[in-house]
């Protein structure tokens, strides 16, 4: 369970990137976060694990006040925490393998990651993660040698390894075409109900929002202006939301492939 | 405004006479041009007085030239060879040894010189600092205080290309370092990696091909430096060959010179070609 409370976020230049925010996402939700480039997505949804730091409010995860912890507890604390990117954020020049064991890195000692020295079932875990988004057989392969969605399946991998309780995906199809962008939101809505991990996931595409979404949280500049299930949702909300009427661009188009 | 209204000057002139001459460059920037040519022209002028030198001087001296390339070294003693090699040897050792010390310790200093990396500016500014004073020391002065402090020999020679290395590899590594793709540090971060982890998995596979690249480059500029460390007592082939200059031996020193030369060369293009296939 994450609690926000009375959150706020101003950067050092003076931008208020999140204004008072109070939320509660339960263990096991699918949530979408929308709203327009600059809205906050990005900060909400860092903030949760302290990529970057909240100025203000508490946040309580599993009824703990995260903005308080210790370097190292922080740490070990986004251990449980998975996170996608939309640029992938690979090591382009190291293996799929290489790539998705960066998930155990938080459990594994200094020495024995510099050496390489993973045990088997962490190895073991790996495959098996990359097993579940059907890229098992590229575990060998460098990261740059795959397409973007095949590499954005292996950050999924990288994030399932980490066994996490929850994974944050900051726009994690905006790189991606509309087939594979459906692909992988199958991938992440399939995690989420196979092993109830909450996931909470930035879009901008509203088809793909109304979709996969559980639940729908509306940002614009810093705030939360709309938060309800994704049924009760229509295009109308989106206009709201984005304060503009919705364009084509907006949508990513349907891609009805089974 | 005036800026503005001045700008449109000449358009507006154009505009009224189509058949006037259009300039490529406005004859105000000729005139500045000329001004900044003559300036340099007269800095040199100016130089030469002041160091006694002249055109002329420089054309007297061409003959000079050839008579000591033709007569005096030409031919080289070629059964000095016996007497080259053993020095000659020590002075790609010197450079061997100090590069790859060098290589080794440098990239733990690179990340703490990398702004990206190392987030503490106070620290940041401090390794900064301590390595450019590194950098304003030649290698030649660096020879001359190892000499000073442990004795004339090859250990001395050591000592001043590793320190001389080391400030070139830090600044090449560290710039190469501060130039890498965020995303997968963050990543690393995010997993909850601590710093050395975020650095070996993030960082590292990324300056790998460069890193390479530049330990060699570094190898190639210390078997060059290395070559005239023996005239300050720091031990190899300058040894020999400013013996053998006070001696006036030419023969033996085309033939210095011509070993030298043959080494240097294929070390310059089997480093060159593997670095080629780095990156």
């Amino acid at each position: 369970m994450i609690q926000f409370r009375n959150v706020s976020l101003t950067y050092p230049n003076g931008h208020k990137g999140l204004k008072n925010i109070n939320l509660e996402i339960k263990d096991g939700e699918f949530v979408v976060i929308v709203g327009l480039s600059g809205a906050g997505k990005s900060t909400l949804i860092r903030s949760i694990n302290q990529m970057v730091k909240p100025t203000d409010g508490e946040l309580l995860i599993d009824g703990e006040n995260t903005l308080k912890f210790s370097d190292r507890r922080l740490r070990s604390f986004r251990r449980n925490i998975g996170m996608i990117f939309q640029n992938y954020n690979l090591v382009k020049r190291s293996s799929v393998l290489r790539n998705v064991l960066a998930g155990r890195l938080g459990h594994t000692g200094t020495l024995r990651s510099i050496f390489s020295l993973f045990s088997q079932e962490d190895v073991k875990l790996a495959l098996n993660s990359l097993d579940r988004v059907g890229i098992a057989e590229k575990a060998y392969i460098r990261a740059d040698q795959l397409s973007g969605g095949q590499q954005q399946r292996v950050s999924i991998a990288r994030a399932l390894t980490q066994k996490p309780k929850l994974i944050l995906a900051d726009e994690p199809v905006a790189s991606l075409d509309p087939p594979t962008s459906h692909a992988v939101m199958k991938d992440l809505k399939r995690i989420n109900k196979e092993d109830n991990i909450t996931m909470v996931v930035n879009l901008h595409a509203i088809d793909l929002s109304m979709q996969y979404a559980d639940r729908i949280i509306g940002l614009r500049n810093g705030e939360v202006v709309f938060d309800g299930p994704a049924s009760s949702v229509s295009e109308q909300t989106f206009e709201d939301i984005y304060g503009r009427p919705i364009k084509e661009d907006d949508l990513v188009g349907d891609v009805s492939n089974e | 405004m005036v800026a503005r209204s001045k700008k449109t000057t000449w358009w507006v002139t154009y505009q009224m006479n189509k058949e006037k001459r259009v300039p490529i460059i406005p004859a105000k920037q000729k005139l500045m041009a000329l001004v900044i040519l003559a300036i340099v022209i007269s800095l040199y002028y100016l130089a030469s007085i002041v160091t006694n030198s002249s055109p002329a001087r420089l054309i007297n001296g061409i003959p000079h030239i050839f008579e000591f390339v033709f007569v005096d070294l030409i031919p080289p003693n070629w059964s000095y060879y016996s007497r080259v090699l053993p020095p000659l040897l020590e002075t790609w050792n010197i450079a061997l040894l100090a590069t790859s010390l060098a290589v080794i310790f440098c990239l733990p200093i690179s990340f703490l010189a990398a702004g990206n990396i190392n987030k503490k500016a106070w620290f940041y500014q401090t390794v900064r600092f301590l390595l450019n004073v590194l950098r304003t020391i030649p290698d030649m002065i660096l020879a001359v205080m190892f000499v000073a402090m442990v004795g004339i020999g090859a250990l001395a020679g050591v000592y001043a290309l590793f320190f001389f290395s080391l400030g070139i590899l830090v600044k090449l590594v560290s710039e190469t370092v501060e130039a890498i793709d965020p995303g997968p540090l963050e990543a690393i971060r995010a997993t909850g990696g601590n710093i050395f982890q975020v650095v070996w998995f993030g960082a590292l596979p990324q300056i790998l091909p460069q890193y390479v690249s530049y330990s060699l480059y570094v190898l190639e500029i210390n078997v060059r430096a290395s070559l005239v460390l023996g005239f300050v007592g720091a031990g190899g082939i300058g040894l020999i060959l400013r013996q053998q200059m006070s001696l006036f031996n030419y023969g033996n020193i085309a033939m210095i010179i011509f070993i030298t030369f043959i080494m240097v060369t294929i070390i310059d293009t089997v480093s060159t070609s593997l670095r080629k296939r780095l990156v």
